[in-house]
């Protein structure tokens, strides 16, 4: 259940109107006072005795406080059986709960300690905090125990939530909470030696919300119903860049429900009783445009564009001109001479197109700004919401909620349809909640799409059939463009944009690399989107090598074999081994069946697949998948199974069908009726195998995804002889 | 004016207007919000319920056109129902927005056939989208739960 409004926050101190005006103008530019501490000024949010992580209950009941969101990657099992471990806590008594909004306890240690998920960093930052989070509470528990009954420490012993000693007294977790509680927390407390692990790694690691996802129970934002609450919708102008000139709502206002029609900066909201009402009365709404700042270039143009600043046909503009990502040798030499294999490649924008499209439900006007939704960060809609209200940001209260899919959309630097609602939610005043949302057509043509992206080519190959010279031309727009002042953005070009092919240890094991980006400016608003870089660079990178194999007359895997070799990817080469051997890679191929193999290294992960693939009346159809991922230390191998099979269709479903296009500026797509995903029976079988490791864990959610294109352009190259320069695989 | 429906086996008037879609009746006014909102045009499955034991898409299904017919929501399997039991066990869902429509969907095949084999299942459930991409463990709790005998009931 939601709080009742609190009254009217008191006026912020000087400090922290300080505080928030240097935050709010986005540089780190406070004097004795950190950036968390800014972030969180006005926060009501406090650790409870066992730290922000943990809390127990008189039942003895343990909850672990997830500063990530659960959008479908299994982090909150994971998250939650790190602490279990460390505490010896019983699994089956183990709850979760979404962390409130509070940059300074809940800070994300892989994104400068803003609140927030992505990156697939969620288990990896994580991972020693709440190993010291459950190990701390263990000690607290034990030390309790040890004064009750007057024994040592170091003879009291944790399993499954209970504490006990040799001499046969023992209590569960619910009978010392009292006591353990007065512990003062240990600040090092000692941490198991991996080899004792019980839990993490185990196939018990289950999600705990299987439940309430397989009964509809779960809670979505969609789901929320607050007394007295509105219903927003939002008529979008057609165009990027395009603004409100005029609109006539004299039809709008007569569908019986609806309550209010005004402008907001990106467009007329329609507020209403309900869902149904608020979006029969937006389509009856007459909007006149102005398109004078739009963008009005379709995706041909734009593409056009991009391959003759590529080719050098068109010069690169002065400012924001080439950028050099790789370069070692005599990069002269790559430019000409020698029997060169010439290639392009094309991306188009792509939809993240989450089953649940974007909402938000948000309180303006009584007490603190409040918002309940699927807040993927907290810290930037904190900020966001606080320019709007206006407001301490550390004061704006956020109940995040699950959220239907994210896959990169819900969270960009302009908290784009968080901040819509907040104006909406504004406009209607006195704290009454308004929950926006958008249609599946509104969520398809907001734009924050995965741009669009050219890579030119150039590679010889020495007298053993090796990359001799390697020059690379990528030309993309920059997603983090639109970071606030002092945000990392990879120094003076988008690495984003080039991660993947920027440390590729193809480039690597190659004497001459001349690699560069150009990043133009184009008015499509454009995001990360699963594996980000990795979405293009993998499928460059992998389809490349597999022509460059082919013409030296090499195996692909023997080819990649001898690449990872000379350029010391031994990671790379245990997934690519474990891969082959699984998938029979060293037999033929079931009959009917051509296999293709991938390998990519993205966020911290390296991951192999080989595919089994075959055309049916020309549309390739992939059947068995054999997955090999080293991704450290395997908290649940059950659900980084589960991120590979989905990671696998995400990135299938791109490479197959996966496009948006623009006409004069005009998004062309609107539903899935014409932005065309994967669907069951084209899903392929996936078998995933992990490398045993002891490395600290990295990133499942994004890198299951990046590989199966190459994996499947490559057997059809073994299939038909012919390269694959473009996505979508089937052009609508 | 007022429609009558019968929702998990109770009568209920509705007030929203006539062409009004199941989908926003049950979520809005009725406040059965298991059922989701996807794409609106029946394209993705996300609001499927059963309208007498039959799969519909109800954001495509005015509420006055219903009215006489025994609608069935996720809320209405009760929590137990071997598929939901299936899907549970198999650690299906991921987002799992969309999946009371695709056990909607699962129940309303292993009401008509027991035994699906593979074709059958694509069959059925192609007009349901997982973004998430579970489709394989979806596949294998539907045929998990067609060896229960009473998934078919």
């Amino acid at each position: 259940m939601n709080k009742p409004f609190k009254d009217i926050a008191a006026a912020p101190t000087r400090r922290e109107a300080l505080a928030v005006g240097a935050t709010l103008v986005g540089g780190a530019l406070l004097v004795g006072c950190s950036m968390p501490d800014a972030l969180s000024a006005g926060s009501k949010v406090k650790p409870g005795a066992f730290g922000p992580f943990v809390k127990v209950d008189p039942d003895g009941a343990v909850t672990v406080v997830s500063k990530h969101i659960e959008f479908g990657q299994g982090n909150h099992a994971g998250l939650a059986a790190i602490v279990a471990e460390e505490m010896d806590a019983d699994w089956d008594r183990v709850k979760v709960e979404q962390a409130p909004a509070n940059a300074k306890l809940y800070g994300n240690t892989l994104m400068g300690g803003i609140q927030g998920t992505g990156g697939s960093s969620a288990i990896a930052n994580s991972w020693t905090q709440l190993r010291t989070a459950g190990a701390a509470a263990r000690a607290m528990f034990v030390q309790a125990a040890a004064t009750k009954w007057a024994v040592p420490v170091a003879e009291v012993t944790v399993k499954d939530s209970v504490v006990a000693h040799p001499s046969g007294r023992k209590a569960g977790f619910g009978e010392l909470v009292a006591d353990a509680a007065k512990v003062t927390p240990p600040q090092a407390p000692a941490l198991k030696d991996p080899k004792a692990f019980t839990l993490i790694g185990s196939d018990l690691v289950r999600r705990k919300d299987a439940q309430a996802k397989s009964t509809g129970t779960a809670r979505y934002t969609q789901d929320v119903r607050l007394p007295n609450m509105l219903v927003a919708v939002v008529a979008h102008a057609p165009l990027f860049g395009g603004k409100v000139a005029s609109f006539d709502a004299a039809e709008a206002e007569k569908v019986p429900g609806v309550v209010e029609i005004f402008k907001i900066p990106t467009g007329v909201a329609v507020v209403a009783q309900s869902t149904y009402a608020a979006k029969t009365a937006r389509d009856a709404l007459k909007v006149t445009w102005d398109d004078s700042k739009a963008e009005k270039r379709g995706t041909t143009q734009i593409l056009a564009q991009y391959r003759d600043l590529a080719s050098g046909k068109t010069a690169a503009p002065e400012k924001n001109g080439w950028k050099s990502f790789e370069a070692h040798g005599d990069t002269a030499k790559a430019t000409e001479g020698g029997e060169a294999l010439e290639i392009a490649y094309d991306f188009p924008y792509l939809a993240h197109a989450t089953m649940e499209p974007m909402n938000c439900v948000a309180m303006i006007g009584k007490g603190p700004p409040r918002l309940v939704f699927g807040s993927q960060s907290p810290t930037l809609d904190q900020l966001n919401t606080a320019r709007i209200a206006p407001a301490l940001p550390g004061s704006v209260e956020i109940e995040t909620l699950f959220a239907g899919g994210s896959f990169g959309r819900r969270t960009n630097f302009q908290s784009d349809y968080v901040a819509e609602c907040v104006h909406i939610a504004k406009k209607v005043g006195a704290g009454r909640p308004v929950k926006l949302v958008w249609t599946r057509e509104d969520d398809m043509r907001a734009g924050y799409f995965r741009p669009i992206v050219h890579h030119a080519l150039r590679i010889t190959l020495d007298k053993d059939g090796f990359p001799a010279t390697w020059r690379h031309r990528v030309v993309t727009q920059s997603i983090m463009k639109g970071a606030p002042p002092g945000a990392p953005t990879g120094g003076d070009y988008d690495e984003t944009g080039v991660e993947g092919a920027k440390g590729s240890p193809y480039l690597k094991a190659t004497p001459v690399v001349d690699a560069q980006v150009l990043q133009p400016d184009v008015g499509v608003p454009v995001l990360w989107w699963r594996s980000v870089g990795a979405t293009h660079t993998a499928y460059v990178m992998e389809h490349t090598v597999d022509q460059l194999a082919k013409r030296a007359g090499k195996d692909p895997v023997e080819y990649r074999r001898a690449l990872y070799g000379k350029a010391g990817a031994t990671r790379h080469l245990g997934v690519l081994n474990l891969a082959a051997e699984k998938a029979g890679w060293s037999e033929p191929a079931p009959e009917g069946w051509t296999r293709g193999v991938a390998v990519h290294e993205s966020f911290g992960s390296v991951v192999a697949q080989v595919a089994e693939v075959k055309l049916e009346n020309g549309v390739p159809k992939v059947g068995r998948v054999v997955t090999a991922i080293d991704c450290g230390v395997a908290i649940s191998p059950d659900q980084i199974a589960a991120q590979m099979e989905g990671g696998t269709c995400y990135g299938l479903s791109a490479a197959m069908f996966g496009q948006i296009t623009l006409t004069d500026g005009k998004v062309d797509q609107a539903n899935f009726d014409t932005y065309r995903v994967l669907r069951h029976s084209e899903a392929p079988k996936v078998e995933t195998y992990i490398v045993t490791s002891a490395n600290p864990p990295s990133g499942v959610g994004e890198p299951g995804t990046p590989v199966i294109g190459p994996a499947v352009a490559n057997a059809l190259l073994t299939l038909t002889g012919q390269p694959t320069f473009s996505q979508p695989f089937v052009k609508s | 004016m007022a429609t009558t429906l019968d929702v998990n086996g109770r009568p209920l008037n509705v007030n929203s207007p006539p062409d009004t879609p199941l989908l926003w009746v049950l979520r809005d006014e009725l406040g059965l919000t298991g059922t989701k909102y996807g794409c609106g045009i029946a394209q993705c499955g996300a609001c499927t319920v059963l309208a007498d034991g039959q799969p519909i898409r109800s954001c495509q299904a005015p509420v006055s056109a219903l009215s006489g017919m025994k609608i069935t929501t996720i809320e209405g399997l009760g929590g137990e129902h071997p598929v939901q039991q299936a899907w549970v066990k198999l650690d299906v869902p991921q987002c799992g927005y969309c999946q009371s429509g695709q056990i909607m969907s699962a129940v309303g095949l292993l009401a008509q056939n027991p035994n699906p084999d593979d074709a059958a299942i694509d069959a059925a459930m192609e007009g349901n989208i997982c973004r998430c991409g579970a489709y394989q463990r979806i596949h294998a709790a539907i045929k998990d739960a067609s060896a229960q005998p009473a998934a078919a009931k």
